[in-house]
């Protein structure tokens, strides 16, 4: 279990420090920090002092190095818009964004789940035709119109539910304020994620019961309540891990455009400001942030691969 | 009781023509599909209007005279719908075509050299998969001017993961087995490996995944132009005719300028889907039945 744990980490080392570099390119690619010093009022000399100053002298990979020198410090860089640090904007912002995706996340695999698992278990019946139709309508609406659809419905229709925003303007918001304001963000995050994992549990599910070991539990008499929880789900638990391992970059991609649709004060919203704005250090802080979450939450997946499923280590 | 017909002697391509057509809901797909292309393509013909042009009043409701009413600098919604149409299948397709391309070819190398070319690309793969999708598109479009080919290339040049991972998989196993090892002892040159035989094996797979390709590009396309990085007025494409909607009066008193776009994504996606769906069940080999 340990040599298989650190096998994993030692795959996941290179590919961190690619993507350190992936994210360093292109932020070169969009331009040098010194542009936006430029103006009549500067000289040629000051913002050649500004480049030796910020070290913008030196060859490509020193910089790098430099750069990742203090981003091992901590030190993400500093916004172009605001001068505030990178790393305490995202701090900032981090938490309204993870309690959206942990209930999002919660609530999808609630929904996915049982509903695939229904499905597999009375393959071809209405309810399956029905539950694998409605999974295809889920992922196939755009969140952000699926959005408008709910404030259509709950805000403007109903007066139900409001439209945006975490917390009643002008209150400190208590659970039940926050609770409200989540309601349709979460929806739109759970339906899209939904939509996918469903059909996947069920085919899954559906390999599982075909399998030589089920149909011995089954010709053991034990009763279909047995075979199905006791056999079947312990061996769906793989799958069901994979699904919510797939989930993470989803959840980073569908909270920008979520959060901007219900401006819920979360990182996607920062982001989408500075996507808009041309903030190039937030930008990149933030992409680098969400692929070493993905990575890391790839490695967690994989480890509970092992957990749930002994045979995976001898491989 | 349907008749039971004779299916001992058939071809595979009747076989696979059999199964879809068991599909129901993929056939009703399949024809609305063609019939939402036929009008897209048709756009110049059945459009009463230029879709850039003012024609009416400011946000007139649908009327006889326009079919879905007007927006709100006075162009025909209908007219403006077809060509939306056109734009965004046309960003489904060619983005679809590149990222295909991309992840069969690195996909082959990986598959069939493996060692370190193999462990690079993979170890690539990896990186690329590790940035969020959308972010990393609407990174690139607000690097690169946002505008209808920088949106295909961009989409193009990030989705191909998943195709690559797929093809090097199938690669992998077609490599071990006995016709590609007779070619090998045969002498054949391995542009013929690669191209005439791995690659024909390989490209039911390939074809199902990129129909689930095109239906995310669509819905990307959609969505980077609903929030102004995409396909730029005055081209009107699904996602930008939805972006007027983000303004509460839209969203309130002027549903035909909202709704009909949006349905009409979900209506082409979910088709692509349910079409994909047939397809990896009509062509799967070891499918039966």
């Amino acid at each position: 279990m340990t040599k298989y744990i650190l096998k994993r980490i030692l795959i996941a080392i290179p590919v961190l420090i690619g993507i350190t570099v992936i994210d360093y390119a292109i932020m070169c690619l969009a331009g040098s920090p010194l542009e936006m010093l430029q103006g009549p009022r500067i000289s040629e000399a000051a913002v050649e002092a500004k480049a030796i100053a910020l070290g913008l002298d030196q060859p490509f990979y020193v910089q790098y190095f430099v750069w990742l020198g203090q981003l091992l410090q901590g030190n993400l860089g500093y916004s172009i818009k605001n001068y505030q640090p990178v790393g305490e904007m995202i701090a900032s912002h981090l938490g309204p964004t993870l309690l959206l995706m942990g209930v999002s996340l919660v609530v999808s695999i609630l929904l996915a789940v049982p509903a695939g698992i229904y499905s597999a278990i009375h393959q071809y019946s209405k309810g399956d035709y029905t539950v694998v139709t409605l999974s295809f309508l889920g992922s196939s609406i755009p969140g952000f119109f699926l959005a408008m659809l709910l404030i259509y419905l709950f805000t403007v229709k109903l007066g139900w539910l409001p439209s945006g925003g975490m917390t009643t303007l002008g209150t400190n918001g208590g659970f039940l304020d926050v609770a409200v304001h989540m309601v349709m963000p979460v929806i739109v995050l759970a339906v899209s994620m939904a939509g996918t994992n469903i059909r996947y549990i069920r085919s899954a599910v559906l390999e599982i019961l075909q399998q030589d070991y089920l149909r011995t539990a089954r010709a053991k008499g034990i009763g279909r309540f047995l075979v199905i929880n006791k056999h079947a789900l312990r061996n769906a638990l793989i799958p069901i891990v994979t699904v919510i391992g797939m989930e993470i970059p989803v959840l980073f991609g569908g909270s920008i455009i979520v959060e901007e649709v219900f401006s819920w004060p979360g990182l996607g919203l920062m982001t989408m400001t500075a996507i808009t704005n041309r903030d190039y250090p937030v930008i990149m802080g933030v992409c680098l942030l969400s692929a070493v979450v993905v990575l890391v939450g790839n490695l967690i997946t994989d480890i509970l691969y092992a957990v749930a499923d002994p045979t995976i280590q001898l491989q | 009781m349907t008749k039971k017909k004779d299916i001992t002697n058939e071809t595979y391509m009747q076989t696979v023509l059999r199964r879809f057509r068991a599909h129901r809901l993929a056939k009703i797909s399949l024809v609305v599909f063609v019939v939402l292309c036929a009008a897209a393509l048709l756009a110049p013909v059945i459009a009463p209007y230029d879709p850039d042009e003012i024609v009416g009043a400011f946000s007139a409701p649908p009327s006889r005279e326009f079919l879905l009413g007007t927006d709100q600098i006075g162009r025909d919604v209908f007219s403006r719908l077809l060509y939306a149409t056109r734009v965004s299948l046309l960003v489904g397709v060619l983005a679809t075509l590149i990222s295909t391309v991309i992840g069969v070819v690195l996909g082959l190398i990986a598959g069939y050299f493996g060692g370190v070319a193999d462990m690079i690309l993979m170890r690539f793969t990896d990186m690329v998969m590790s940035f969020p999708y959308i972010l990393l598109v609407l990174v690139a479009a607000a690097i690169f001017r946002p505008g209808l080919w920088s949106i295909i290339l961009i989409l193009g040049f990030v989705d191909w993961p998943g195709v690559a991972r797929l093809v090097r998989g199938n690669v992998l196993s077609l490599r071990e087995t006995n016709f590609v090892k007779g070619n090998l002892v045969a002498g054949m040159p391995l542009r013929h490996i690669l191209f005439s035989e791995i690659l024909p094996n390989t490209v039911a797979p390939i074809l199902v995944y990129a129909t689930s390709v095109m239906a995310l590009s669509m819905l990307d396309e959609a969505a980077l132009s609903f929030l102004g990085m995409g396909v730029q007025p005055p081209t009107a494409s699904l996602g930008n005719m939805l972006n007027g909607a983000q303004s509460i009066t839209v969203l309130t008193k002027q549903p035909w300028l909202w709704l009909p776009p949006g349905i009409l994504i979900v209506v082409l996606v979910i088709s692509i889907n349910f079409i994909g769906d047939a397809l990896r069940d009509a062509l799967d080999p070891s499918g039966g039945k």
